[in-house]
Formats: C-alpha cells, structure tokens, sequence
C-alpha cells in the first residue's frame, strides 16, 4: 500500500508540471483518476474525444511557432499584454476587434502617414435568403468599411450586384468568398460564431423547403 | 502499483516527446517561402499586433498584400526597396529591416500557413514541429 502512493505520488509531481505549462486551467488528469480508483473504466468520462482546452494568448516564446532559441523572440510583445481591457469573444484572438474599435478602446490608423484621416465607412446591411433552416445571414458593410476599403472585397471576391454571388459555408470553410478573411484573421466560422452572421430569424410562416426525394415519396 | 506507475510515466513521456499542437495567436502568418533555403528562420507576421495600430486597408489596399499567405513573394530585396514590410518598415514609421530576428524568428522547418486558420484545422496535414 505505501508503495502504491509512492508512486502516486512520484507520477503526480511528474505529471503536474507538464499539465501546468500546458493548460491554464489545471484540472487533475484523467490517468490519475483511473490509476487512483482502479477499477472505473476511462470510456466512461466526460468529453473523452474533445480536444484539451487551448491555452489562450501566450507569450511568442511558448507559442509552438516562435523560435525561443532566437533572441528577439523575447523582445517581442506577448498578446496578452496588448488585449488588456479589450472587449472579449469566445473564438480567434478572444477580443472582440469590432467592438473595441466603437467603443474608441483603438484607433488603427486609416492611413499609413496620417492619423487624422477617418475611414469611408458605408451603413448598408445585406440580406441574404437562406435555404436551410438556419436564420438568414445580414452582412453589415459598416464594421467591414470600418476596417477595409471597398476594393478590398469588390468587385473580385464579390460582385456588387443582388443574387450575382452564389455562396455556401463549404466554400467559406475552404477560405472563399467570407473565409478569404473570416477563419485566417478575422473571427472564426466555428459553432460559436454561426450566429453572429445567421442572425435574422426566419419569418413566422416560413416552413423548409422540402426536397424532391421527399416531394415524389408515394407514402408522404 | 507498477501498472500505475507505469501509465503514468507513460503518459509524461508522451507529453514531453509527441510534437504538440501549435496554439499561436490566431491569425499568425508563418512565411517561409525562401527564408530555410536562405538559412533563415522562418518569418512570423503577427496580425493582431498590427491592426491594433492599423486598419487592414493600410496593408491589404494602400500597399497590396494580397489575401494569401506567402502569396505576395516578399522578399528583403523587395523590402530594402520599399514595398510590402518596408513600407514602414524603414526607420520611419517602424524599426527597419536591420533588426533581422523581429521578423525571423519562426521556427526552422515550418511551412508557410496561417496559424489556427479553418482551412489549416480542416484540410491540410497537421505539420510536425521540428526542433526542440
């Protein structure tokens, strides 16, 4: 018996520094449960397939993509530092750039010279219809004239025309049409963020179109 | 006991030795299209840090970065010249190019990509970390 908590112990204090770099929320590994109680299968916990929780923000040299071999990798600023008192999101950098920028929490320049100049920022909302059951998606032009310029997006990504851009989240996904932006840099298409496009719900009688298949079915 | 001792050596070696994840800032943009067979680490071009002080017209209108990652073709010739990075980069706006390791401070061997991107997470081979 002693000697099975020794090696607890020893398997403990080799595991915890590793579980502390890694994750910031320290949560007992799911080994050490198993190995203390014996007999509980590991199949039957919770969130078995999901991935561990990111660490969020960290410094350049823990990063996985800055070499901490390199000098300067230290002289750089870590994100954490900058996001101070920035608005929050769930996804991507976990600020909320859009929202900053209202609040007047940043002022990016416009201009490379000169700070004085204010951006062509265009209030005009876009409604697009969707097939599916999911709310129909509103495309604000004011957050993204706020950042871009028009000859960011038109006329080659979109054509400024009504019904002119055929689009699905299968091509958004592989980083056409919105993913050319949205899920490099700006906010990721994740689960999270469905909604913050899918946002107008679908009119009270609206009913989903049923497919052909269902349509020619001789017992429907 | 061994047993458990054993599952728990294990599983700290497998933490120590299995290439890890990178969980960069999102948006990080690995660049290597020249820099390894120049015998230069990798360049890593940090978004956020940039759009707290510019809007992504500045780069991506007024100074032509096309929205690709290593489709732009820098390179330090292009830069000392006063495109692309050293349009600011140039003691003016920004510290200029004589800071090498700013910039190249990627690690060796890593492909250019955007870091944490959807079509990264959903398409392409997870890379191996090389190095340490």
């Amino acid at each position: 018996m002693k000697m099975k908590q020794f090696f607890l112990g020893v398997v403990a204090l080799s595991v915890l520094p590793v579980v502390a770099v890694r994750a910031e929320a320290a949560q007992p590994p799911l080994k050490e449960v198993k190995a203390a109680k014996g007999h509980v299968s590991s199949a039957n916990t919770f969130n078995r397939l999901l991935k561990k929780p990111k660490a969020k923000n960290l410094p350049p040299a823990e990063d996985g993509i800055h070499d901490p071999d390199n000098d300067n990798t230290h002289v750089l600023q870590p994100p954490k530092i900058a996001y101070d008192g920035l608005p929050t999101t769930p996804f991507g950098n976990y600020v909320d750039w859009v929202k900053a920028l209202d609040d007047n929490l940043l002022q990016p320049r416009y201009d490379r010279f000169d700070p004085t100049i204010e951006p062509l920022v265009m209030d005009l909302d876009i409604v697009r219809e969707v097939k599916s059951t999911v709310p129909d998606v509103v495309f604000p032009h004011k957050p993204h004239t706020q950042w871009l310029h028009c000859s960011n997006c038109h006329p080659k990504i979109f054509i400024p025309q009504r019904k002119a851009n055929v689009m699905n989240m299968s091509g958004i996904l592989l980083g056409q049409q919105c993913g050319v932006c949205h899920g490099k840099v700006a906010f990721p298409v994740t689960t999270q963020s469905c909604t913050k496009c899918h946002s107008k719900p679908k009119p009270a009688d609206w009913k989903p179109p049923k497919s052909e298949t269902s349509l020619k079915n001789p017992w429907n | 006991m061994y047993k458990s001792a054993l599952i728990g050596l294990l599983s700290m070696l497998a933490a120590m030795v299995l290439p890890q994840a990178a969980h960069a800032e999102y948006g990080d943009v690995v660049m290597n299209n020249y820099s390894d067979a120049a015998g230069m680490r990798p360049v890593v071009f940090p978004h956020w840090y940039h759009r707290i002080r510019f809007r992504c017209k500045v780069c991506h209108a007024d100074l032509g970065f096309k929205f690709k990652a290593g489709g732009n073709k820098i390179t330090m010739a292009k830069i000392i010249d006063g495109q692309f990075c050293g349009a600011c980069h140039n003691g003016e706006i920004s510290w200029s190019v004589e800071n090498c390791g700013m910039c190249h401070s990627g690690i060796s061997g890593t492909p250019t990509h955007i870091d944490g991107s959807t079509v990264q997470r959903l398409v392409a081979p997870t890379y191996k970390k090389l190095g340490n």
